[in-house]
Parts: C-alpha cells; structure tokens; sequence
C-alpha cells in the first residue's frame, strides 16, 4: 500500500472523515488548530457539517446533540481547551452519546504553554467531570497511530454508548509522518434505536438525559454504567512491548515519550545494557495485569516510569505492580522533551549502573 | 357527544410537577398545541433546560434532549446541523438558564442564525433553587440572594433578552408574551405558532419571550402574583413585537 506524507493534525481530521464522521464541532486552540482547518473545507465537500463554536463548552454541548441524533460526531482541543469539555464529557457519558475527542496535550497548568506534554492524563484518565464516569482513551505514538485510532475510537463509541478520547501530543500533532489507509479491523456495530430522529408517530418519545432524580433510579443507572466499563476493561486493553525479554531496564512510557524511549533503548543497548519498553496504548483501560507480568520477569532489576509531566501515570504504574519491583521516574513538564541521552543517563542511575 | 376541548397529543399522559399558579403549564400546553396543529410532534426535537422545567423532556410526546445549564442553544444547534431538512427543533429555557449562565450560547445561536425557536420563560427568579436572584429580578424586588431587594448598584438593571437578540441580524423573529389572561393568552398562542412558522420556512433564528408567575417564590397567591406580574413586569418588560425582518427562504 502507498505511504502518504501526512501532518498528524491533518491525519487525524482525515481519519475521521474516513470513518464516516461528517460532523464537527470545535474551536480553535494552538496545538491542534489543524483538525478543524482541514475539516472546514473537507466536511462541507461530503455533504456534512463543520461549525466553529463560540466556545469549547458550546462545541462539546453541540456534540451531545449531534451524537443524540445518532451520527458520528468528533471535536477536537488542546488542554484548557479540554478542560472547558469536561462538563460536557461527564452529561454525554451520563446519557450514553457516543462520540470521538481528540487532545493534542501542551503544557499545563493553567495557560501553560503550547509545546507537547503529558499533563492531561489523571483528567484524561480519572475524568475532570462530576460523577462516577470513564471515558475510554488511545494514545497513539505516530502519525499512522493517530490516523488508525481515530478510526478505532469512532467505532468503540458506537459499540459502547461512549465517548471515546484519542490523547495525542503536540509532537504527535504537529509533525509529518508517512501514513498508510489501510483498513483497521471490521467490528460489529450496534443500531441506534435510541437516537432522536423524530418519533414519525411511530414510537414512544427517545430522551437523551442524564437525570435521574430520584436516588434509586440514579443508582441503578450507575450501577448498569459501571458494568459497560468493566467490560470495556475486560475487551479494549491494548498495549505494547519491545524488547522485553531478558531486559534489566523496563521503560513505561506511552505516546511521544515512548519513542524517546526506544532511542534510549539502543544507546543503552550500545553499553551493554538490556531495556525494554512497556508502552500503554489505552491509558484508560490501563493494561495493570500485563504490566505486572511484564515487570516480573527475573531480568527485570527496575521500572522506569518515563513522563513529559511531573508524574501522572505512575500511579497506574504503582498500582500494577503492588511494590513488586522498584519504580523510578523521569519526567520534564512546561513543553520540554528529554533527549534520549538524558533518559538513558537517568534510567542507569535508577538502577545504579 | 362532541369532544370541546382535549389535551394536546404534544404532551405525554406524565402529571406536571409544577406549582399551583405557576406558568409553566400553560406555557407547555401552547407550545404542544402548537406542535399539533403544525402536524410536526414526529418530527421534532426538543431540548429542555436545568431549573423548574428540567422535566419537560417527560411533558413533550416528541423527542427530547436534557442540556447542561444553559447549553440549550447549543445542542439544539447540533440536532438541527445533523438532522434531516423539515426537522423541528425547540429549546425551552427559563431566565437563569438563558440570561445567565447561558448568555452565550443564546446569544451565538442568534448570531449564526440558527433555525430553531426558543421558548424562554421569564419569572424574574431562580425558581428549582428556591427564588434566588436571577438577571431578570427587577430592581428593588426581594429573592433569597438579594433579601433587601436588588439594589442597582450592586447588581445593576435587569438584562432584557428580546431587546438584546432583537439587534442580532440572525434573530428575525422576537416577541415578548405573557399569559395572564384570555387575550394575552390567545396572543402569546399567535406568537409561538408564527415562530414555529418562520423556523419552518428556514427563515432564521426565532424567540419568543413569556413573561410568568411564579407564586411560590414570589411568596404571593397566583392571583397576586398575576396582579404583580402585571404591574411590575410589564412597565419593564413592555410586552410586543420587538423583531419580524423573516425573508422567508
């Protein structure tokens, strides 16, 4: 198949036109101001729908119409611009929309600044909205990844009732990659019967809603919302290893810092030092068991838990593995990417070589 | 024997929540008559508001969306951008939900010229929370936030919606009602309906503006609050026509 030279932004809005998605609701925000760009001119071409919002938080509130009308709907932010969201995430998972969210993470907090960072994972991962809520999450490492799970995502929302969130990085966003349209893997959607279409006299009324005002119901509700995300645990785990066997150092790493990492791999590799590389794909569900396994192999001396944000998803790392072996962290929040020298240099301290 | 009056097919057999006196009801039955007499109840889609009538996705028989506070513009903006040509689109929204904390996405809706109707039920208070303040409360009248009375100084005059989206050129139809009486009843029915009109011929964003009682946090009887209504709100909501530029498309 053809590679394509492709920006990760504009890969990412083309993904999504590929999946069928013609609606889009955003704003704009530096380091992903791309994706609604290319879908301002691309949308219209396929008889869909671009429209710029006054706000995030109307753009995400125009999603939960949309997707309550039972199309395919996608809006894209960066950090702050994801942080105005939040209020709309936790209704959309509350009544079950389905729908896409990309965010091409910068640094935080605040205004922060608008180089790449990892800062947005405990509000990508724990949710920055009210209530008991998930929302699964794909954290590509290129560009064919963005590109392939925008794709995915899309299709884990329809299956779940779920809004699904693609965390990409402001590196992942804003470099070109080749990309390869290849087909991702064919999955059984459900129908819709739930959508708003009009009832055609035909039906009792379908309500998009997340109220449930009396305790019991609201109960009952959380409770069938937590049985979704257990099964969401149990069937879209995905993750990564390279080079793990026989390795002294396990990297955990995902998205742009993993690839610093696999670099680092190979100058400690050059010394005589074996490391490997534990990257989660989904950082909601978050791959605990198989990280566990990972970190137990005897050759295993260390985990280093590598981050471009003070500490985030180490303490999924610290979940995993119970204490079972010692975990160090390397993290540079602000927009700064550590060289793969400096990770290498600080992985052999950690484990006192 | 003939059937002389019914309830509308808009609405579902779910008994109404809201207090003795308050507006609410009437106002729902207009707009469901409305619906009806359009033939369009299978083919629309309404969004209900946070604050007393947070229900009436329950009331209406079409379909319904319930919106985080204030967001109703908004998502009825993304039902009516996905949804089949000759859908119907409503938001039903009181003054906090609108005024406030909505004023945005209200606003933004008009300016884009969104073609959908906005209801907005203006009591001049907070009424699910308990008749706090609201942007609407008149100078000088008390709520639980403002127990001395709203004072100007400190919280300013009172927002006037129809005659703020009435500049917006998207806005091509606003008209402010009331239902204290048969007339104004009648009147306010017209209103609705011609605004569900110009929606249909895709003329642009359309309100209509009811001004309502709201006897429990008024701390007055219907009767009195009616009489309140009258000769408080209206020397400063005046009633009428404030916008019709519809080019019909």
């Amino acid at each position: 198949m053809e590679k394509e030279l492709w920006k990760g932004n504009e890969a990412i809005a083309e993904a999504a036109i590929r999946a069928g998605c013609k609606y889009f609701f955003g704003y704009p925000i530096t380091p992903q101001t791309e994706v609604p760009e290319y879908l301002s001119l691309h949308l219209p071409e396929i008889g869909g729908c671009f429209l710029q919002a006054e706000s995030e938080v109307a753009a995400i509130n125009m999603v939960y119409g949309a997707g309550g009308c039972g199309v395919r709907v996608m809006t894209s932010s960066s950090s702050p611009g994801i942080s105005l969201k939040q209020e709309g995430i936790t209704y959309l998972c509350g009544a079950e929309v389905p729908c896409v969210i990309i965010n091409v993470m910068r640094g935080g907090p605040g205004l922060g600044t608008i180089q790449p960072a990892q800062g947005d994972y405990f509000q990508a991962t724990r949710g920055g909205g009210n209530g008991d809520y998930r929302t699964p999450v794909l954290a590509p490492a290129n560009v064919q990844e963005a590109a392939d799970f925008v794709r995915m995502a899309f299709d884990i929302a329809d299956i779940y009732r779920n809004p699904v969130m693609v965390l990409a990085d402001g590196m992942i966003g804003q470099m070109m990659e080749a990309v390869e349209w290849h087909d991702i893997e064919k999955r059984e959607l459900p129908a819709k019967p739930w959508a708003t279409t009009g009832t055609q006299n035909k039906r009792e009324h379908n309500v998009i809603n997340s109220l449930y005002i009396q305790p019991e119901p609201c109960a009952e509700h959380n409770e069938k919302l937590d049985k979704k995300y257990k099964l969401i645990e149990e069937k879209e785990v995905r993750f990564e290893e390279v080079d793990t066997d026989d390795c002294e150092i396990l990297f955990v790493a995902y998205g742009t810092m993993s690839r610093v990492c696999r670099a680092a791999m190979k100058l400690l590799n050059d010394e005589g030092i074996k490391a490997g590389l534990f990257r989660p794909v989904t950082v909601w569900p978050f791959p605990y068991a198989q990280l566990r396994n990972a970190a137990e192999r005897k050759s295993v001396k260390g985990i280093v838990d590598v981050e471009l944000s003070m500490g985030q998803m180490i303490d999924d790392v610290k979940i995993a593995l119970e204490g079972c072996k010692p975990i160090s962290f390397i993290g540079r929040a602000g927009g700064i990417v550590p060289t793969p020298r400096e990770v290498a240099d600080a992985a052999k301290k950690a484990i006192g070589r | 024997m003939a059937i002389v009056y019914q309830k509308s097919k808009g609405l579902t057999d779910k008994e109404l929540h809201y207090c003795p006196g308050c507006t609410h009801g009437i106002a729902h039955k207009l707009v469901a008559e409305t619906l009806e007499e359009l033939g369009v109840i299978g083919t629309t889609v309404g969004v209900a508001p946070v604050g007393c009538s947070v229900f009436a996705y329950d009331y209406f028989s079409c379909d319904m969306h319930e919106a985080a506070h204030g967001r109703a513009p908004a998502v009825a903006t993304g039902i009516k951008r996905v949804s089949p040509p000759g859908t119907t689109v409503f938001t039903y929204q009181g003054d906090g939900d609108l005024a406030a904390i909505g004023t945005a996405e209200i606003v933004h809706a008009a300016m884009r010229g969104e073609k959908f109707t906005t209801i907005f039920i203006n009591n001049a208070i907070y009424g699910m929370t308990g008749g706090q303040m609201a942007p609407t409360t008149l100078v000088g009248q008390k709520a639980t936030t403002c127990p001395l009375g709203r004072s100007k100084e400190h919280y300013g005059s009172p927002i006037r919606m129809c005659e703020l989206l009435s500049t917006i050129d998207g806005c091509v139809y606003a008209e402010r009602v009331c239902v204290t009486d048969i007339p104004n009843l009648n009147n306010a029915k017209k209103a609705i309906k011609k605004a569900f009109e110009l929606q249909q011929k895709n003329a642009g964003f359309t309100f209509v503006e009811i001004l309502a009682a709201c006897p429990t946090n008024w701390g007055k009887t219907p009767i009195k609050s009616v009489e309140w209504l009258k000769e408080n709100m209206i020397p400063y909501y005046p009633l009428g026509v404030y916008k019709d530029t519809a080019e019909v498309k």
